[in-house]
């Protein structure tokens, strides 16, 4: 339980991160808030020469409003996010989830960068990146993109974050107003992960009835997603008990459920159902308030 | 001068708190020695399997490394960990695996250096080849022909059969309105106390001399031990249990890195420490519980219980520790609870399978006697149609009937069953509570009552009811010092329990000092006498017995010579408020501190009388104390998720007198939250092939603030006859009446739906497929 | 490499290895050993200490990654000789019986206590459930952070 030897670097910058980066190639990870990662170093299943840590960055810590976005920096903690006013005011299904994760020591340090690079298919976050539609924007020495949350989430603990990239911010179109959400974990009786989570986005049309929703589930499969046969079978139908339960119960359609001693793949699908009825159904009430 | 009040009985903060808030406290790891080196282990990875060679050439020439032992190096050069408890089959038990590994965190070799970074790399290093071999987790598997043997020496995996034999059982069986059969499972546990094991030891080589400081809970029963497989002089070791960050009977043993670490800091001539890391804590650190039992219950159709009969299958692990196949017979001996049931037979099959050994954890064989017994009870009432209060009431040993031979042959003390159910009963509000139920379920919600009216053993001893090794006696030394202050050295070994002021309000009460004139130390050979230390709830009701008879012999000593310099008998006088006075007359005395002068004195009062004032005595009870009570919890599942939710909890318990409410309050609590962990979440879980799953505490579910219920508690007060204190012990009640409590209730609000009987820990899931299953049905 | 922080106070500055994790900072390097490891895996919350006021799990945060920062360790709770109202609450309130997991609850309740200055039982329970204690159930502990929230509350004249 004690990491292996290596070299301690901070970044005062993007630039010089990512010049860090490209000097000590495979050799290298980015530091964030450490907590995935050096538990892993601890058990030396990760055992990096370097360490660039990117939390002294200050535009990578800021969480701001620009362009009619709200843009998080990576480096922003989970508690950071919880408790912005910004982000509490006009991205309340994100500060939920950061809420959600884990304790306070751990939403102290963690980050919603490291968060999504590490993508351990039990975080919180990604079903609340997800339906909101994140933009994530990596930069490697020379130029940067962004790319769609919908497209960064590749497979079990697999992102589109190349090597030699960083991940410097998160942007997000505000949340209409008028448009209900909600994001409720199972958590891990142990380890406080989510045993599933799912966000929901829900809006009403003047008749009641559900204009639009988003659904990003986690904890369900290798990595999180969008339950788009739950969202078809809510557009145009009333927002009543019923069409929410029937479209629920299609959350894990097609997908491969992970199991352990806590849950077997069949129960954790039932909770991703019973889970996606309940955050809906407090989305469309938050909707209609 | 002010006066000095009563501290027995009276809500008194501890003395022990102030080191420990104020994080000065010194634990084992806190211990420092100039120069001490730091060992790390390492350990199997397979459940069984044979060690073909060890390379630990890289190793031994890492950075910092200054030794690298495996078990060759050890072979024939130190003896085995001791299982005191009789048995079939004691293999033996080395201190580093010998040519086979037999469980997942065996411990292979052990690396020293300069930190335990540096350890850890060197540790790495080690290059073990293992040719691995089938392995059975299964204690029902691992009796079966063809399975694979761990000992083989022996042949097969049995380390013992016990059987208590009884034809009257069989008789009512024969005879009974209803056999109720069924089979339940006290799964395995792992302890967890909050601090890890660990520990230092410092070879002094000019003298001879072993110190040895280690997080255990028996001092004295360890220096025994360490000095035989050493083969050192007991009076050259002196073992100190320093702040002991919890132990729960994972710490009343003797472990391999204890005799490691002291072999290698005689080697060495340098202090060596090691600290168990939490994996190798829920891998290497005795379990508890691992029973599976299959009943026989005859009734009468009114709910008279005719007898019990049981089978019990229990899993004993890789190897015996100190006390392993002790546990279970508690378990035989008390599985007819607080019931007046005429007869009861068992068989216990105890077995080797491919684990961590298991030994005694809070409770040690009552939690799974109750756990019997209760569950029993409810099973005749949902058989029969009864309601589980009446069920109870038609078969407790009434209070007129003690003390109270049971059939198994133990002897109550003292009880009044009906009063402690009687109280929980009307905090709960039953008519009320069951009126509720009936509505919430017109609505779907599924609510259950679960009640468990305990009975569980305290103060351990008598000797006779424990292995020679570990009597049941218990002692105490008390001193007045010259300044008239009190010292008291209790062989006992408190961590947590809080006798450091509980034994100092005592002696506080005895001679009218105040609590802050009474020291009490503890834990250290070479300062406290002989003593056998702290488990099975003994603490007060024998090491506190001991501190009174050493209290009376103080007391005795000072009337005797107050009443030369008072010119009144000795018989007349008491201590009060610092002084010595006369019963009669309290304004009639003479400071305390005047006797004590007189008596270490130049010139004795009473010619002949040795001067000082110092007694030392030990105590051997004359039968264990029996506590008891009744828990109702009230719960909900979401029959949605299986998910269970606490209403209420409530928890009456009878301990007999109480010396502090407050402390008496915090051992209820901290023992409910271990039996609702049993009930709901903890599990240890080996694979089918041997491999630990429950390696860390991301899998672990060792419960949170929020995964527990607030505590309702309320007392009954029998005393114990057995104590001149009468008080019985407290420190395991919460875990042995909670279990079954939280099970009976889960399954109450189950019964509509058919399910008679759920395994614990009752997952979420457990419930969830139950439920669905019988809804389908 | 160098390491400048700030400990209960007092500016420090030392040579370490970048690999040693903040809990062996602080109770080997700078000999506080007050904070304690409990399961080195970021689960237990014995080692909780405060980061520039945060509570953390000194287990999982390199003592390089603290360079710059102020920490507080249980041993910089007391102030003038006169215990924390935290320290208080769980002497008064029997919040502790073998005193492991102590420091590091303490330190998660002044996070706490500086996010709120009037928790409710599920809060506490909430805020808490980083630190695992295997002694008391957890009652007293809640108990023990009321009366803090009591005295602190009373201190500030709320
Ligand atoms: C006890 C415990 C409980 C937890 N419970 C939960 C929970 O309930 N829910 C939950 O969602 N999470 C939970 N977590 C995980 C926690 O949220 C982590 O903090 C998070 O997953 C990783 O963020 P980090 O900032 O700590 O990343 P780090 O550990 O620093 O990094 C993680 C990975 O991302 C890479 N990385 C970091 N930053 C960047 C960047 N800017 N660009 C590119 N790559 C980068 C690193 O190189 C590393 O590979 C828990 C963790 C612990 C220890
Ligand atoms: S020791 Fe850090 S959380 Fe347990
Ligand atoms: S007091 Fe012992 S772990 Fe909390």
């Amino acid at each position: 339980m004690f990491p292996g030897q290596f070299e301690y670097h901070r970044a005062a910058s993007i630039k010089d991160a990512l010049d860090l980066l490209k000097r000590y190639g495979d050799d290298a990870k980015l530091l964030s808030g450490g907590h995935s990662l050096i538990p892993m170093m601890k058990l030396r299943l990760a055992q990096p020469a370097h360490l660039i840590d990117v939390t002294k960055i200050a535009e990578m810590r800021a969480i701001s409003e620009s362009g009619g976005k709200i843009v998080i920096g990576a480096a922003a903690s989970h508690d950071a996010v919880a408790n912005s006013s910004l982000v509490r005011d006009k991205l309340g299904l994100l500060a939920e989830a950061a809420a959600a994760i884990g304790d306070v020591q751990v939403r102290n340090r963690g980050t919603i960068g490291g968060s999504l690079t590490h993508a351990d298919p039990a975080a919180d976050y990604p079903a609340a990146v997800l339906a909101l539609e994140g933009e994530i924007k990596l930069e490697r020495d020379g130029g940067a993109r962004t790319i769609k949350a919908a497209d960064f989430f590749l497979d079990l603990m697999t992102t589109a974050v190349q090597p030699g990239e960083l991940l410097s911010q998160i942007a997000f179109a505000p949340i209409p107003t008028g448009t209900g959400y909600s994001y409720q974990k199972y958590p891990h009786p142990a380890s406080g992960f989510a045993m599933v989570g799912v966000a929901a986005l829900v809006s009403l049309d003047r008749s009641g009835k559900i204009a639009s929703s988003r659904v990003g589930v986690t904890g369900l499969g290798a990595k999180a997603f969008r339950a788009s046969a739950v969202e078809a079978a809510l557009a145009g139908k009333a927002a009543d008990a019923a069409t929410i339960a029937a479209a629920a119960a299609r959350t894990a359609d097609g997908i491969d459920a992970l199991g352990d001693i806590h849950a077997s793949s069949e129960y954790r699908a039932e909770l991703a159902r019973v889970y996606a009825r309940r955050t809906i159904q407090a989305a469309v009430a938050r909707a209609k308030a | 001068m002010a006066v000095v009040p009563k501290f027995v009985g009276e809500r008194i903060k501890r003395r022990e708190d102030p080191r420990l808030i104020s994080g000065t406290a010194t634990y084992v790891d806190d211990v420092r020695l100039p120069d001490t080196l730091a060992a790390v282990v390492l350990r199997s990875p397979y459940p069984h399997a044979r060690i073909n060679s060890i390379d630990v050439a890289a190793a031994r020439s890492a950075p910092g490394v200054v030794a690298v032992l495996t078990g060759g190096d050890l072979k024939d050069k130190v003896g085995g960990i001791p299982c005191v408890a009789p048995a079939e089959h004691i293999p033996f038990h080395p201190l580093l695996a010998q040519g086979k590994v037999r469980f997942v965190g065996e411990s292979v070799a052990i690396v020293v250096a300069s930190d335990a970074y540096k350890a850890q790399d060197a540790a790495d290093l080690i290059d073990v080849d293992y040719n691995p071999l089938d392995a059975v987790s299964d204690p029902e598997k691992a009796l079966e022909d063809g399975a694979p043997v761990l000992h083989e020496e022996f042949g097969n995996n049995l380390v013992t059969r016990a059987l208590v034999p009884n034809p009257a059982v069989d008789e009512a069986i024969a005879k009974a309105d209803k056999v109720i059969k069924f089979r339940i499972v006290n799964q395995r546990l792992a302890p967890v106390p909050m601090e890890p094991r660990g520990v230092l030891a410092n070879w002094h080589q000019a003298s001879g001399h072993l110190t040895i400081w280690t997080s255990t809970q028996i001092p004295h029963l360890l220096r025994s031990g360490l000095a035989a497989v050493l083969g050192l002089p007991e009076n050259r070791v002196r073992v100190i249990a320093p702040e002991v960050g919890g132990g729960f009977g994972a710490k009343l043993n003797f472990y391999r890195e204890e005799a490691l670490v002291a072999y290698l800091s005689r080697m060495l001539g340098r202090p060596v420490k090691w600290i168990e890391r939490r994996r190798e804590n829920l891998a290497a650190t005795t379990h508890g519980r691992d029973q599976i039992t299959y009943l026989e219950v005859p009734v009468k159709k009114d709910g008279t219980v005719l007898g019990i009969k049981a089978k019990f299958i229990c899993d004993m692990g890789a190897y015996l520790q100190l006390l392993t196949p002790a546990i279970p017979g508690f378990s035989g001996l008390m599985m007819t609870g607080c019931y007046k049931i005429p007869a009861m037979s068992f068989e216990q099959v105890m077995v080797f399978t491919n684990k961590m050994a298991t030994d005694a954890y809070r409770g040690a064989g009552r939690p799974e006697a109750a756990y019997i017994a209760e569950r029993t009870m409810d099973m005749v009432a949902g058989e029969l149609g009864l309601d589980p209060v009446e069920v109870r009431r038609r078969n407790f040993i009434p209070k007129e009937a003690f003390p109270y031979a049971t059939c198994a042959g133990l002897v109550y003390d003292s009880g009044d069953y009906n009063a402690a159910l009687n109280k929980a009963l009307e905090i709960v509000d039953y008519p009320k509570m069951r009126a509720e139920q009936a509505d919430a379920l017109k609505h779907g919600r599924y609510v259950g009552i679960g009640i468990a009216s305990y009975v569980e053993i305290c103060g351990l001893g008598p000797s006779v009811m424990l292995p020679p090794k570990v009597p049941g006696w218990e002692s105490a030394t008390v001193r007045m010092e010259p300044d008239s202050r009190v010292t008291v050295l209790t062989g006992i070994s408190p961590h947590g329990q809080g006798q450091e002021t509980t034994f100092a309000q005592m002696a506080a009460d005895a001679f009218g000092i105040d609590i802050d004139d009474v020291a009490v130390v503890h834990g250290d050979t070479a300062i406290v006498q002989y003593g056998v230390g702290t488990f099975g709830s003994r603490g007060l009701s024998v090491g506190g017995a001991a501190l009174m008879m050493s209290v009376g012999k103080v007391q005795d000593k000072l009337k005797k010579i107050a009443s030369t310099m008072m010119e009144a008998p000795p018989d007349q006088l008491t201590f009060a408020n610092r002084t010595v006075a006369l019963k009669s007359d309290a304004a009639k005395s003479i400071p305390l501190q005047a006797v004590v002068d007189a008596a270490y004195g130049w010139k004795m009062p009473i010619p002949g009388m040795e001067p000082g004032l110092d007694a030392t005595s030990v105590f051997e009870p004359a039968g264990c104390t029996f506590p008891f009570g009744t828990h109702i919890s009230v719960v909900e599942i979401d029959p949605d998720t299986g998910v269970v939710k606490f209403l209420r909890y409530i928890a009456v318990d009878d301990c007999g007198n109480i010396i502090s409410p407050l402390l008496v309050a915090g051992q209820v609590h901290g023992g409910i939250a271990q039996g609702i962990a049993q009930a709901l979440y903890e599990e240890v879980v080996y694979d089918e092939n041997g491999q630990l799953v429950t390696a860390t505490l991301m899998d672990y579910a060792a419960p949170r603030a929020q995964m527990l219920p607030r505590y309702e508690l309320a007392h009954t007060v029998t005393p114990s006859p057995l104590n001149p204190m009468g008080v019985k012990g407290v420190g395991e009640a919460g875990t042995i009446g909670s279990t079954p409590c939280v099970v009976n209730a889960v399954m109450d609000a189950l019964k509509p739906l058919g399910i008679r009987h759920i395994d614990m820990p009752l997952r979420p899931e457990k419930l969830w497929r139950a439920i669905k299953d019988a809804k389908k049905a | 490499m160098r390491v400048n922080l700030t400990v209960n106070g007092q500016p420090r500055s030392d040579e370490i290895e970048p690999r040693l994790l903040l809990v062996h900072y602080l109770r080997d390097v700078a000999g506080l050993t007050g904070t304690h490891v409990g399961c080195e895996s970021t689960l237990c919350g014995a080692c909780t200490v405060l980061l520039d006021g945060k509570a953390v799990k000194s287990c999982t945060v390199l003592a390089a990654q603290a360079g710059g920062a102020s920490v507080t360790t249980v041993e910089g709770l007391a102030k003038d000789g006169k215990f924390h109202p935290i320290q208080d609450g769980f002497w008064e309130e029997h919040g502790l019986q073998c005193g492991y997991c102590t420091p590091g609850m303490m330190m998660a309740a002044v996070d706490l206590l500086s996010r709120t200055t009037n928790p409710s039982e599920d809060e506490i329970r909430h805020a808490l459930e980083g630190n695992l204690c295997r002694c008391t159930g957890y009652q007293h502990i809640i108990k023990a952070v009321q009366y803090a929230a009591e005295k602190m509350r009373a201190a500030a004249g709320r």
